[in-house]
């Protein structure tokens, strides 16, 4: 290849690269900015605090909306955090290298790729029909955590793995033993990436719709305890997108949900800088 | 000589492998026994056999004998967790927890679970001033053990390896990763160490095991060629392979 071909080659690349980055931060930019400019004007505290009317008439605010969800989050996160880390916990560090264990790890990658509203018709099925929980949001948070526990349990199995097996060593050569091997010194060490894995769920949790749609029926009212029905911020913004003519309010939604979502990262960002600066000998 | 360890044709396999062959020997009380030998002669693995180290890699089979106080350590009633609190062992690369210094000496007295009449600080005081470390780092227990030197780190491990009160304390090539000048201290406080603990090292360098030890064993392709005390095995080396390899013909 000559020189000059070379050269223009490294940049055509250059064009194509920068297109694509270009592209790719304008239409991210422009969704954002399009749900901020119709939704912000719609913002107002008494949209945040008082109750839908629910219905057609898309009136009233969403303040159910936000106990639900967050309702929701907390009550799947109590659920998915223990059961998720545990089992990850077992495929890292118990699980025999057999057909078994493979064939749960597959197991597992498959069913984090199977689109939620099969986990929504599972969860109708088992939770709402055959334990008769009812459109709820028991319903709803168990479900959300069949859904989410395949990503919960490969973030935090890759997590646990790259702890180095010199923390390992030194510990068993200390005289502990293996489960404080893993308690004190590997868990510890995993927690900036088990944390990442659990707000990412969380994220997802937030924005979850359609397997919610089928196991928390979408009552307007506020909720009273886990077997109340409800609707999520996210299911609200999709009622009343479809069902009702206020767009404006569906954006509003839009608009917070867009936000939780800010927040969670930031939280997130601000969690594994801390932990990796302590673990780097910082603190 | 009394024996602390003692090895009874100890043969040990990974997988169809053989590391080792019939390798028969005793290691004295308060003293400090040399491994050498080229890369791959097995001189790591026998090391992590006498605290059962090699317990966490499936696949291995163990043959023969290893005695400590006359007591096989691979006898069917023996605790693990017993043996490695009181064979004690020190790796090639440094590696302190991602946690304070303090808790890092303090991590073996932890888990042991220790007597409620001593004080945590007071064994961790004691612990690092034995390994010299103390006076560099006593101001800053809080501090991250990452942050130190690799130097101060490896000796970190030691104090954290002495913590536990270990009776042996094996030290798998402790100073192949770290300078000139580390490597001297290190030298020095395995020197104060003897007199309390049996030391078992293993070391890529002969200088330094001629150094160091009172007793060395030279090992090649999982066989022990010669073992015996140090200035004669250096000066008259009895086997024409122990020879070749100290006189740098290969190795």
């Amino acid at each position: 290849m000559s020189r000059v071909s070379a050269r223009s080659a490294q940049k055509l690349a250059m064009v194509c690269i920068w297109g694509a980055g270009v592209i790719t931060v304008f239409t991210v930019l422009s969704i954002i900015g399009y749900v901020l400019v119709r939704g912000l004007p719609h913002i107002s505290w008494s949209l945040l605090t008082t109750l839908p009317k629910g219905g057609l008439s898309g009136e009233g605010g969403i303040s159910s909306s936000i106990v639900t969800t967050f309702y929701l989050i907390a009550f799947t996160m109590v659920i998915l955090v223990p059961l998720g880390i545990g089992a990850a916990i077992y495929l890292a560090e118990y699980a025999p290298d057999n057909k078994l264990t493979r064939l749960i790890r597959y197991g597992v990658e498959t069913l984090a790729g199977v689109p939620s509203i099969v986990f929504g018709l599972f969860g109708f099925a088992l939770f709402v029909t055959a334990l008769h929980f009812r459109f709820s949001i028991l319903a709803g948070a168990l479900t959300l955590v069949c859904l989410l526990l395949p990503t919960l349990i490969r973030t935090s199995e890759e997590a646990l793995r790259t702890v180095p097996r010199s923390h390992r060593e030194a510990a068993l050569a200390l005289g502990a033993t293996k489960w404080q091997t893993i308690w004190r010194v590997i868990l510890p060490a995993a927690i900036p990436g088990i944390v990442t894995g659990g707000i990412l769920c969380m994220g997802r949790a937030v924005g979850e719709t359609a397997c919610l749609y089928v196991t928390m029926g979408g009552s307007a009212a506020m909720p009273t305890s886990l077997l109340s029905g409800g609707r999520t911020l996210s299911m609200s913004l999709f009622y009343l997108a479809t069902d009702t003519n206020a767009i404006e309010k569906a954006m509003a939604v839009g608009v917070v949900l867009i936000i939780t979502i800010i927040v969670i990262n930031a939280i997130t960002n601000w969690f594994s800088q801390r932990f990796r600066a302590r673990m780097a000998g910082g603190a | 000589m009394d024996a602390k360890m003692e090895t009874r044709q100890l043969g040990f396999y990974y997988g169809k492998r053989q590391a080792l062959r019939n390798v028969s020997l005793k290691v004295p009380d308060n003293q400090i026994t040399a491994f050498i030998g080229p890369s791959g002669c097995g001189k790591s693995t026998f090391l992590r056999i006498l605290n059962r180290m090699n317990d966490t890699i499936p696949g291995v089979r163990l043959e023969g004998e290893v005695l400590l106080d006359g007591q096989n350590i691979y006898g069917p009633c023996v605790d693990v967790v017993e043996v490695r609190k009181r064979v004690g062992m020190v790796f090639q690369q440094p590696n302190p927890f991602p946690k304070s210094i303090f808790d890092n000496v303090a991590f073996g007295p932890r888990v042991l679970g220790m007597d409620r009449n001593v004080s945590l600080s007071d064994v961790v005081e004691k612990s690092l001033r034995a390994a010299a470390l103390w006076d560099e780092v006593k101001d800053v227990m809080g501090k991250s053990g990452l942050a130190l030197s690799g130097g101060q780190q490896q000796r970190l491990c030691i104090a954290r390896a002495l913590a536990t009160e270990p009776e042996v304390l094996l030290m798998d090539e402790p100073c192949s990763a770290l300078d000139p000048q580390s490597t001297l201290r290190i030298e020095e406080l395995m020197d104060e160490l003897k007199e309390r603990y049996t030391i078992v090292i293993v070391t890529h360098n002969l200088q330094q095991a001629g150094r160091v030890s009172d007793w060395t064993g030279f090992l090649l392709l999982g066989e022990l060629v010669e073992y015996g005390k140090t200035s004669e095995l250096f000066s008259r080396p009895r086997d024409k392979r122990t020879e070749d390899y100290i006189t740098g013909r290969f190795g």
